[in-house]
């Protein structure tokens, strides 16, 4: 049973602006939150999702949910550190949680569950005739959207077996499994792919070539137009007959199943739509991330997908003197270091001073072009609450680390950091 | 000398956020030389060299973008830029290679165009790489387009260069015979010969660098040749040895530091020293991990070059800037 514990009050600082700015992300507000059953980790490749998603799943479940976590190519030893490096796409106990909670993870296996959601849908025979097919095969194991896909089927899986139930009782009697699911998503090239996915394979589906192609195999010879004939001519001058055979073979087999998969990309469409999910844009405090993440944002909103707020993780650790007194800006400090490297040696350690200074400028450089940044996104998307983890200085591999992101996560954001 | 001087086509990999595109921005313009043509590439539609560049976005066509580096006599060549995008790969291909007509619209019509570019695996990695080696290899059927020295292509992240490249086996079980599997060839015969380089671009934090090693494996499993490692946005290296492990010991001499701030001109506080000394501990901190990794970027055993971490950020001057300091460590 998820603690009832109300929306604990926002904490002091300078971060929650008057009016129209959304301000600090309540992250722990969002965890506790009885009626968050699904959070969607979402933004471009090398921001930190995957650690985003364990460590708030993680900070979850510690604090009562029963969590699982789904992740989709986490770093070796993270995984090892969760107890998940079999990639046997079934969740798995984590070892070393603390508190009333519990937390499952697993890592997905794309071409497992696209294989299942064959065997689930088709006749046996009809899917050792798809599973054999080198058009499936490739489709299943390196098509660009299918790990987009797969990722949302899993979701969709684990909260139909997992979660379904226990919403779906009146007051929550909580005979789930879990009560919250953490997905990491895919490192999409375009932000886009991944909420686009369950459209793109119903298109697919429905795409005129695909509709041709199967035509001969579903009606009378004269069905077969010029227009058909041109082109798989073309095709077969191109590719080769063999190419066009395996092709069509492949469509007509999966034409039994297409209302399956449709129906099924359409639920989790509607899931990831309903209230109970929240999106998390993750970013990193660079032009091109807060561009992917500002796309993101916008896409996420015409789609009316709820969106709780943006994690900009890997921030420059705030300099430390920033305490009144001790203020020093990078032009000052520059200034001093070059008058101490020209003076000749007079004293021992000018040298290491002038490189202290120089350090600090390097310092308050990066959190003011940072700071700049996030303004900028901001103003763009004042709606947007946003929490800020500092860089630490090593990689996250254990529960330890996880938890240390967790607290960052949820309060220290706009607090001058401790090194780590 | 450049430690490449056999490579016409330099392949540009690294792992998300790591700056590749940056880092092939840079070696475009370093290779650019007196009198050299250049083609950078990119082949994920993200329009980055547009803005790195802050120029309109780039169509499918080669643009003049920019000159080169000039080099000691000031002598400076010209890098050209191209979006590859599937589509229009495809649509030129057809054209160049078979005179389709009729038929040709209606692949269009029919949406094959479209499930060719977006659907059918493989066959999009395909039509951007075969592009690619069109550039490389100009030949009769292109006979009015520039002539490249060299090509950089701002490629996939490292964790599908592997896949992305080795587009014949991609193909395999789909295409066994017909122009396509006989052009797929032809195109592995370049991207395996010594006139192509893969670089991977890493920082270094454990992932990337780990991902870096798992790339070169995977490269070298698929006979495709491995370039250099960039280590990118690498700290200040203000500090020596001692004076960092000073700074992690907390041993710094407090006192002198604040004799030399006076110096300096500074106003010196109490909590103006104690941020600087725990700056540095913390910097220390960071410098012992990177010295890690970069002892694992070592054992690696391919060329290595070192880009610094830009605190502004990186503007058109800065990419000049690390143009040079490529061409110095012999990088171009």
């Amino acid at each position: 049973m998820a603690r009832s514990s109300a929306h604990r009050p926002s904490r002091v600082g300078p971060a929650t602006a008057p009016g129209h700015h959304a301000g600090t992300l309540d992250v722990d507000a969002l965890l506790d939150d009885p009626a968050t059953g699904i959070i969607v980790c979402c933004g471009s490749g090398g921001v930190g999702k995957t650690t985003t998603s364990a460590a708030l799943a993680l900070r979850a479940a510690e604090r009562g949910r029963k969590v699982v976590v789904l992740t989709i190519d986490p770093a070796r030893r993270l995984a090892q550190s969760m107890g998940i490096e079999e990639l046997d796409n079934t969740p798995r106990p984590v070892v070393g949680v603390e508190g009333s909670g519990s937390l499952d993870a697993m890592m997905l296996d794309m071409k497992r569950t696209f294989d299942e959601v064959v065997l689930s849908q088709a006749s046996p025979e009809k899917a050792k005739q798809i599973l054999a097919n080198p058009f499936y095969i490739a489709l299943s194991s390196s098509f660009a959207g299918t790990q987009e896909y797969m990722a949302m089927e899993k979701l969709g899986q684990l909260y139909r077996e997992n979660v379904a139930l226990q919403t779906d009782s009146d007051g929550g009697s909580a005979d789930g499994t879990y009560d919250l699911i953490v997905v990491d998503t895919p490192p999409s090239r375009s932000a886009l792919d991944f909420l686009d996915a369950p459209e793109r394979l119903s298109s697919f589906l429905d795409g005129r070539f695909v509709r041709l192609l199967l035509m001969p195999a579903k009606g009378p010879a004269k069905l077969m137009t010029a227009g058909l004939g041109l082109i798989t001519n073309a095709l077969t001058r191109i590719l080769g007959a063999q190419f066009l055979k395996d092709l069509q073979t492949f469509v007509t087999a999966l034409d039994t199943v297409f209302g399956g998969f449709r129906q099924r990309a359409q639920q989790t469409y509607s899931l990831l739509k309903a209230d109970g999910t929240a999106f998390l844009v993750v970013a990193a405090p660079e032009a091109d991330a807060l561009r992917e993440a500002a796309y993101f944002v916008e896409r996420l909103s015409e789609d009316d997908m709820p969106l709780a707020g943006l994690v900009v993780n890997r921030a420059s650790p705030q300099p430390l003197n920033s305490q009144p007194g001790g203020d020093l800006s990078a032009d000052e400090a520059m200034t001093a270091s070059e008058r101490l490297r020209r003076a000749d040696a007079t004293s021992p350690t000018a040298q290491l001073t002038a490189g202290l200074l120089r350090l600090h400028a390097d310092r308050v450089r990066m959190v003011e072009r940072e700071r700049a940044l996030r303004d900028r996104f901001a103003t763009a998307h004042p709606q947007v609450a946003t929490a800020v983890v500092p860089a630490l200085a090593g990689d996250v591999h254990d529960l330890g680390g996880l938890r240390t992101v967790g607290t960052l996560l949820a309060g220290t954001a706009d607090e001058p950091t401790s090194t780590l | 000398m450049s430690d490449w001087p056999k490579v016409r086509l330099h392949v540009v990999t690294g792992k998300g956020g790591t700056g590749k595109s940056t880092v092939a921005s840079a070696l475009a313009l370093a290779l650019a030389t007196r009198g050299r043509n250049v083609l950078l590439c990119e082949v994920e539609g993200r329009q980055g060299i547009a803005r790195m560049f802050d120029v309109d976005p780039l169509p499918y066509q080669e643009r003049r973008l920019t000159t080169g580096l000039p080099d000691d006599d000031g002598g400076r060549g010209v890098v050209h830029a191209l979006h590859i995008d599937a589509e229009s790969a495809l649509l030129e291909y057809l054209s160049m290679y078979y005179r389709l007509g009729r038929a040709g619209k209606a692949l269009d019509r029919f949406g094959v165009i479209e499930f060719a570019t977006t659907i059918a695996p493989g066959v999009r990695d395909v039509l951007l790489t075969g592009k690619v080696y069109e550039a490389v290899q100009r030949n009769r059927r292109n006979k009015s387009a520039i002539e490249y020295d060299a090509v950089v292509l701002d490629a996939p992240p490292t964790g599908r260069i592997t896949q992305f490249l080795n587009v014949s086996n991609e193909l395999a079980g789909l295409a066994k015979v017909g122009p396509i599997k006989s052009q797929s060839d032809t195109m592995m015969t370049l991207f395996r010969s010594p006139r192509t380089a893969v670089h991977l671009v890493t920082v270094l934090e454990e992932m990337p660098v780990q991902e870096t090693a798992d790339g070169i494996a995977d490269l070298r499993g698929a006979r495709l040749p491995v370039g250099g490692v960039i280590v990118n946005q690498i700290r200040p290296r203000d500090l020596d040895a001692d004076e960092l492990a000073a700074a992690r010991a907390g041993t710094l001499d407090r006192e002198r530091i604040e004799a030399d701030l006076t110096e300096g001109g500074i106003a010196v506080s109490p909590d103006l020293v104690d941020g600087l000394l725990a700056e540095a501990a913390d910097h220390a901190e960071r410098r012992a991990l990177e010295d890690s990794q970069r002892a694992l970027v070592a054992e690696l055993d391919v060329p290595s070059y070192e880009l610094p971490r830009m605190a502004g950020g990186i503007d058109l001057g800065g990419l000049y800037e690390l143009a040079g300091l490529l061409r110095e460590q012999g990088m171009a």
